[in-house]
């Protein structure tokens, strides 16, 4: 029963960190209509941004937790968007799907070349307590990634619903032509969007780094999981990320502990397949109007 | 017509260079290039799934994986390679139906999302049921093919094997591009909705030009196996999909020599930036982000605008100048 | 085509002019994994090397010739690799060095073979000296040997009766793991956990509380430094009480920096380990290592350094520069520290190619591995 509990809760908790990557993908597909296979390399990236300010600039852990939050934005927020969402996206979407597959490889090597190719340490952002619960253990980081997850997920939709900017923000994604004619600042829409994947990404980075230690080739696999827990969620909901998210966090456990740990990275990719099968837009998408 | 004779005279003419590239040259020089002719091949299939279809593929190694394992363990278990290969093909053809159908349904870009998933899938199954691929150890050990006198056991009888058989695979890409049947495939890369009110089933044309272009991956995997003689789940990641992904785009995306110069440049890169050390796949990424910006259509289509720009008598077809567009 | 026909040219001609002066010098290939997963590996190796190539520089060279150090980047790509090891043959490579991943030696070795090249690897999986290849040598125990040498640690010191194994399900972390179950089947120990993981794991707590639920009396951890470390933060989480056994990794310095804390009480059989500074000759590696590359040595690096200083010592032995010979010689041949210092301990090499040395465990205590056995060579 302990073990049962164990293997749940930290896969809540693994799957709170798959779904903030998740709702960064989704807010990416609404903002552009395009996949960002590089988002796996944009939650790998901040922490080297803290580290290389802690190492190079000497500077506390907390500042440095800030400038790399502040570098993270300009740079998977602002340039991401001026540098290569925007001349690409006349292209078409494929050539953006591809221009960010490069640039995927791109941000693994400088950090590889550049920083180093061995792991690096991450300090923790809490004390290493942990609590026990019925006998499963939960750390203090992993209930802190949980609360903060949920509270993202409900600040962001109510910020989308609910307030001036958010409402723009929706209706820039769902018919920028109109948005536009409506005096809605579009592009202004789309930055503030890559702003908040860029800060989600970085936040998602400086709570996992600790325990997955910092290195360069940390994307892949996290990318890939998001992604697919961003279709399977749906892709046009934030919600469905969390859903998505948590989802294949708790399952990927169970598998590996009950069923087959060989084959246990075959699961999120059989649910991807079941759900492009049975139900396209997600689990809690709504179908999307137009041909994308 | 004389677009056709002129095309024939140049690809005759790299055929030439291709024949004498590997004379005089060490075991090395002629392996990379026989590497060149197979990943060649295996994006030339890509490019009819990408260039012509419009629909990214992110499994071509995983067929090459198809490909490579069912030549590797037939010829291993005595068959000859003219044997195996076919059903390597076969195999990837059909894989890539069944694969295609249920995302193809659908628009948008599942097929990007189902082949990203097949890819690892394919390489866990490799790596899992090690009773049939040796799991992570590999199979090694395969027999070069040969033909009564002449066997390809050597580095420079292989690469010609490997030439004649890049050829014919040129020559039927070439006839199903430009047979009529094959017109459809322009039509759909020209403009699918008028194609689809033309009377063009332009789901059935995308599912067929994707199997087509996982046959061809396979058939590269079935001359990877002899060629490197040794084979492991690793060598067929997703990494390897996205690296013949980018071969096709390099290239340009809808040209039919496309594929050639981009393995071209994929292939030989490394040895070019080798003053480089590490950074050359830094450098590589990043010229592969300025050339979309710039020139989305690859280095074909960079080469067909300064063509454009000093000889501007010379009108490109209207269709080629779409295709190289990606939709 | 004509532009990469240009460039074939170019490089050809290139390589060429660097033979052009090769009369005083003797080349090394270098072949290993600079980039792609295995370049923390493969970096230690070449550096281990160059450290070497200098002191053997320092010394005269080899009979007389300075030693070149040509480096090729495998991207630790086992097709590449082969490539490579033909490329350096091509560019007059007098031994190979590298490659160090299994996957990698498995296939490019065969190349060596073919062209009677010798060639050092720091693979370590049993598979690499079972191709009857005679050019093949280990500068690190296979796992093969390593392994068993752990088997007398868990039946006589932890009187174990049950284990858990915890692996990489690579073809690294795979060699080990058959050894281990087949050394566990001799000595009469229960395997009753028996948990494989992926390379690049990030997330250890299923693997963690499978081994806790079945409660064995020990648990031997077979992966990658990454890995290890990830797995020990997990393991001090979900506080896993019983003994973890590693074979080399577990206690490198690498894992013990990442896994902080965690690596607490950390035990592994290790071959030759930096950390081993009772012996003269690695403390004097390690400190010069560290204040050449600013960083710790791994022990690829010592490998590394091994099999460059094995190169010099055989070749004198055999007064030519002569792959066959060299061969012939390395088998079944013994160097000890006291004719030979730079070979760091007593090392001897069978008809395989395999290896053996004494060799040590050591338990973390206090962030540091200390040495708490030793166990003779086998």
């Amino acid at each position: 029963m302990s073990q049962f509990l164990q293997v749940m809760l930290s896969g809540l908790a693994t799957g709170s960190i798959y779904a903030l990557v998740a709702i960064g993908f989704t807010l990416v597909w609404q903002a552009a209509q395009t996949v960002n296979f590089a988002q796996g390399e944009f939650v790998m990236l901040p922490a080297f941004f803290v580290l290389a300010a802690m190492k190079l600039l000497g500077m506390p852990f907390w500042s440095a937790l800030l400038l790399g939050l502040a570098i993270s934005l300009l740079v998977l927020g602002l340039l991401f968007k001026k540098l290569i969402v925007e001349p690409i996206l006349p292209h078409g979407g494929i050539t953006l799907i591809i221009a960010t597959m490069a640039l995927g490889i791109l941000l693994k090597e400088s950090v590889k070349e550049f920083y180093s190719a061995e792991a690096q340490p991450f300090p923790s952002l809490f004390p290493a307590r942990h609590l026990d619960f019925h006998g499963a253990v939960l750390s203090l980081q992993d209930i802190f990634n949980l609360v903060l997850c949920l509270a993202i997920v409900v600040s962001l939709t109510l910020f989308l619903n609910r307030t001036r900017t958010g409402r723009c923000m929706q209706a820039t994604a769902q018919n920028p032509a109109v948005a536009e004619i409506l005096g809605v600042n579009v592009k202004r829409m789309i930055l503030y969007t890559f702003l908040i994947n860029a800060g989600l990404a970085a936040i998602a980075s400086f709570l996992i780094t600790p325990v997955y230690l910092a290195k360069f080739s940390n994307g892949e696999s996290l990318g890939l999981i998001a992604f697919i827990a961003a279709i399977v969620g749906g892709f046009n909901q934030i919600r469905g990320a969390l859903v998505g998210g948590l989802l294949i966090g708790v399952l990927d456990n169970l598998t590996a502990t009950y069923v087959t740990a060989e084959y246990r990275a075959a699961l999120p990719l059989v649910l991807l397949i079941a759900v492009i099968l049975v139900r396209p837009q997600g689990l809690l998408g709504t179908k999307e109007g137009r041909a994308v | 017509m004389t677009k056709v004779n002129k095309g024939f005279i140049v690809a005759a003419l790299l055929l030439a260079v291709a024949i004498v590239a590997p004379i005089g040259q060490g075991n090395y020089i002629t392996y990379t290039l026989a590497s060149w002719l197979v990943f060649s091949i295996a994006a030339m299939g890509l490019n009819l799934t990408l260039g012509y279809a419009g629909q990214i593929s992110l499994a071509q190694a995983s067929f090459m994986a198809i490909g490579a394992y069912i030549t590797a363990l037939l010829t291993l278990s005595g068959w000859h390679w003219m044997a195996a290969m076919p059903l390597g093909v076969i195999a990837c053809f059909i894989v890539g139906l069944l694969l295609g159908y249920p995302a193809l349904r659908l628009k948008g870009h599942f097929l990007a999302f189902v082949t990203l998933a097949f890819n690892t899938l394919v390489f866990l199954v490799l790596r899992n049921e090690e009773w049939l691929t040796g799991g992570s150890y590999g199979l090694t050990g395969m027999p070069r093919p040969g033909f009564g006198l002449f066997t390809t056991m050597k580095q420079f009888n292989f690469y010609y094997f490997t030439l004649a058989v890049t050829v014919l695979a040129a020559l039927v890409m070439w006839g199903i591009v430009r047979s009529p049947w094959g017109r459809a495939f322009t039509a759909l890369r020209e403009n699918p909705i008028r194609a689809e009110s033309l009377g063009v089933d332009t789901r059935r044309i995308t599912l067929l030009a994707f199997a087509i272009g996982s046959a061809y991956g396979g058939l590269a995997g079935s001359l990877i196996a002899p060629l490197v003689q040794f084979i492991e789940p690793g060598s067929f990641g997703l990494a390897h999909s996205l690296r013949i992904l980018l071969m096709v785009i390099v290239g340009g995306a809808g040209y039919f020599g496309g594929p050639f110069l981009g393995a071209a440049v994929v292939i030989l890169l490394p040895e070019m930036l080798r003053f480089t050390q590490g950074y050359y796949l830094i450098i590589y990424s990043a010229l592969v982000i300025v050339m979309l910006i710039f020139v989305p259509a690859g280095l074909m289509g960079m080469g067909q605008r300064l063509r454009e720009k000093f000889w501007p008598g010379r009108q490109q077809r209207a269709d080629m100048a779409e295709g190289a567009r990606l939709k | 085509m004509l532009r990469k026909t240009l460039w074939i040219a170019t490089t050809a001609l290139l390589s060429a002019l660097g033979t052009a002066h090769a009369a005083d010098t003797v080349k090394l290939g270098m072949v290993a994994e600079l980039s792609g997963a295995g370049a923390p590996a493969g970096t230690n190796w070449r550096d281990g090397i160059k450290i070497a190539a200098e002191e053997i520089n320092a010394e005269g060279g080899i009979l007389g010739k300075k030693v070149q150090i040509d480096e090729y980047d495998t991207q630790t790509d086992p097709q590449v690799s082969r490539a490579l090891v033909q490329k350096a043959i091509d560019g007059g490579a007098y031994v190979i060095l590298g490659t160090i991943y299994s996957g990698s030696t498995m296939v490019n070795m065969l190349v060596a073979q073919q062209n009677s090249m010798p060639q050092f690897v720091g693979s370590e999986s049993p598979a690499v000296v079972q191709k009857g290849n005679p050019f093949v040598f280990r500068t690190s125990s296979g796992a093969q040997k390593g392994v068993p040498a752990l088997t007398a640690y868990f039946k006589d010191t932890l009187k174990a009766k049950t284990v858990g194994v915890a692996w990489v399900n690579n073809e690294f972390g795979k060699g080990g793991h058959t050894v281990f179950l087949k050394e566990m089947e001799k000595a009469g120990i229960k395997v009753i956990a028996d948990v494989p993981s992926e390379q690049a794991q990030t997330d250890y707590a299923a693997d963690v509380a499978k081994l806790k639920q079945a409660a064995p009396d020990a648990v031997f951890v077979y992966m990658n430094q990454e890995e290890s470390a990830r797995f020990l933060i997990e393991a001090k989480k979900q506080s896993l009480a019983m003994p973890l056994v590693g074979e080399v990794t577990l206690t490198e310095a690498k894992v013990i920096e990442l896994a902080a804390g965690s690596a607490e009480g950390a035990i592994a059989h290790v071959g030759l380990t930096a950390t081993a500074t009772d012996v003269p000759g690695i403390a004097a590696f390690a400190t010069k290592f560290e204040a050449t590359f600013k960083r710790k040595p791994t022990h690829d690096a010592i490998k590394g350094y091994i099999g460059a200083w094995t190169t010099k010592y055989v070749t004198e032995m055999v007064g030519k520069f002569d792959g066959e010979a060299f061969s012939t010689r390395m088998h079944g041949l013994c160097l000890k520290v006291a004719d030979h210092p730079k070979i760091l301990m007593d090392t001897c090499w069978d008809d395989t190619g395999e290896m053996s040395r004494p060799s040590f465990m050591v338990q973390v205590k206090n962030g540091t591995p200390v040495v708490i056995g030793q166990v003779p060579a086998n």
